[in-house]
């Protein structure tokens, strides 16, 4: 799909390998982790309160006595699903509709692009809390939130690249040819806008990922008992100074996945076009 | 000139429209009564039968979304829930700190983010260079809120060099935290900007005729390429105003910064929703304003963009 990169192009390209290895394993985590992890997120240890890292506890206790290791494995499930699916459904819509105002044009175009631009006026953070405040919270809710927060600047994206892709000849030959609009959007230009469209679409998980933290760190994602990464800090950041490993081992596990997804996003952009922007 | 201008004042109008239509539709869906949700459940009945009167809620639901605009052109955003205050008058007393503090990290990260971009494109391919793209990457993918939180811990905690919380009356050392939490993200995207412009700008021969003049690289660089490559980021710097408020929301909370973003969290953790709805709204229409104030500025201010529009 993504043609032209190979596997030698990621393997002569250090960082970027560096974080498709580590995403490849926080995915494997993700799905095997909890069957191996040493004990039970939830369960409460109380004569081991806020233990610093150590042999018992790999990255210590929480203010609970819980096991931060364990719950920064199921956590990451969490910060992975929503940032993926999130990702995969703001696509989707954003490539049906982008699609559809850049392939019909006129007044289609005018209505839908200025659809867009009105999620797009909402500085998404403030979006994401407007939709999930009134949504009972939980894991659908912020998903969705992120979803509809996303989807409109990959919709304009598309749009753009449909605008192009309609005007090359292959296109207008097939019109010739007297094959119907689906036909041509899907033979086509849906096929041709595909990898800068996957480029796009890899750029923003990790901007997805925050703004699933962001939501769970203001109490508005997935709820407590569940760990997230985000309320792990919300929950613990009282205790910032006296057990300041509450709240750092879960800032860096946020902080890694991200990095690796942008380095990944920024490897495939500069491979498949240099001035694609964002 | 005036027909753009006018132009784009008449596009503001959908997007504002848009944007009050949102918000209605996110105010009707809320769980409970739409009508407590607007006026706060110690609203006066006279105001509650206001509200109900305006936003007649036994009429079509188009009708009750023109009722809605009526109450916000009067500048109606409702009451708290929970201290009966109009929202209104919160938000007008709140935004100024905010403002504050979102120009406090916006000249924290163009100074910064301007001389790492140019540092890095001069060291191109050195280490330095790569040290900076990793930083870069890292400023971009760090979440605000942990690392106001790491901030802290480092600077007033360990260090003891600045205060960790509070406001401080406006003594301006207590901004200097929040300020760079907020501004990190921002900084990092203008450094990047900055770098690639800059690889740009000292590829054309213009430069190497100013080094062939015998001018030293100090004088290339900064007198000459600079000022072209900052073209793209000044407008990154313009567009990127606003969201400045969804880093807001973040700091203030960490640092008690009695901002939009604190306000905003205390509805949030009250499920006080006429709150949240109001900073969404207010945020929203912010937003937009500056990004039009910014279009309509590179409009007089660049030349190129005039002729690119009429074209």
């Amino acid at each position: 799909m993504l043609n032209g990169i190979t596997l030698k192009d990621l393997t002569g390209n250090t960082p970027a390998l560096i974080a498709a290895t580590l995403i490849m394993l926080l995915v494997l985590t993700a799905v095997i982790g909890p069957r191996l992890t040493p004990q039970d997120p939830l369960a409460m240890d109380l004569d081991s309160l806020q233990q610093p890292p150590g042999k018992a506890h790999l990255l210590g206790t929480d203010s609970k006595g819980r096991d931060i290791f364990s719950r920064l494995v199921y956590g990451a499930r969490i910060s992975l699903a929503v940032g993926i699916i999130a990702s995969a459904l703001s696509l989707c819509i954003g490539i049906f509709f982008g699609l559809i105002a850049g392939y019909f044009g006129g007044r289609t175009d005018v209505i839908l692009s200025q659809i867009f631009d009105i999620f797009l006026a909402f500085p998404s953070l403030l979006l994401a809390i407007g939709i999930s405040a009134v949504m009972p919270p939980g894991l659908i809710s912020a998903m969705l939130a992120i979803t509809l927060v996303g989807w409109a600047g990959f919709a304009r994206f598309v749009r753009g690249l449909a605008l192009s892709i309609k005007e090359q000849t292959y296109v207008e030959a097939s019109r010739a040819l007297g094959a119907r609009s689906t036909r041509i959007l899907y033979k086509h230009i849906l096929p041709n806008a595909l990898p800068l469209i996957l480029v796009a679409g890899s750029l923003r998980v990790g901007s997805f990922i925050l703004l699933e933290a962001a939501l769970s760190f203001l109490g508005l994602g997935v709820q407590p008992p569940t760990p997230t990464w985000g309320s792990m800090i919300s929950l613990n950041r009282a205790y910032i100074n006296s057990a300041p490993w509450m709240v750092i081992f879960p800032g860096l596990a946020i902080s890694i996945t991200v990095i690796c997804f942008n380095i990944l996003g920024d490897f495939l952009r500069d491979k498949l076009d240099p001035r694609l922007q964002i | 000139m005036l027909l753009y201008l006018l132009k784009r004042i008449l596009l503001f109008i959908p997007t504002l429209l848009g944007i009050t239509l949102i918000t209605f539709i996110l105010m009707r869906s809320l769980p409970g009564d739409p009508v407590a949700g607007m006026a706060g459940e110690r609203a006066s009945p006279e105001t509650i039968a206001r509200i109900r009167a305006e936003l007649g809620q036994d009429r079509p639901l188009p009708f009750q979304y023109l009722g809605y605009l009526k109450l916000l052109a009067t500048g109606e955003l409702g009451r708290s829930y929970y201290t009966n205050r109009k929202i209104a008058d919160d938000l007008v007393q709140k935004f100024p700190n905010t403002v504050k503090l979102a120009l406090a990290a916006m000249v924290f990260a163009s100074i910064i983010g301007i001389g790492m971009g140019v540092f890095a494109a001069v060291k191109r391919g050195t280490t330095w260079d790569r040290f900076l793209t990793l930083l870069t990457v890292s400023g971009i993918s760090v979440p605000v809120f942990w690392l106001g939180l790491a901030l802290m811990l480092l600077f007033a905690f360990y260090l003891q060099w600045l205060p960790p919380s509070g406001m401080g009356n406006g003594n301006p050392i207590y901004i200097i935290l929040p300020a760079v939490t907020l501004g990190t993200f921002s900084l990092s995207y203008i450094a990047r900007v900055t770098r690639s412009s800059m690889i740009e700008t000292l590829s054309q021969p213009y430069v190497a005729a100013a080094r062939a003049k015998g001018l030293s690289e100090a004088d290339v660089v900064l007198k000459h390429a600079l000022k072209n490559s900052l073209i793209p980021v000044v407008t990154l710097i313009g567009l990127d105003l606003g969201s400045y408020l969804n880093g807001a929301v973040l700091t203030e909370t960490i640092f008690g910064w009695d901002g939009l973003g604190r306000y905003a969290l205390e509805g949030i953790l009250k499920r006080d929703y006429p709150v949240i709805m109001g900073v969404v709204l207010f945020g929203a229409v912010v937003f937009v304003s500056i990004n039009l104030l910014v279009d309509i500025s590179y409009h007089f201010l660049d030349p190129r963009v005039r002729i690119k529009e009429s074209k």
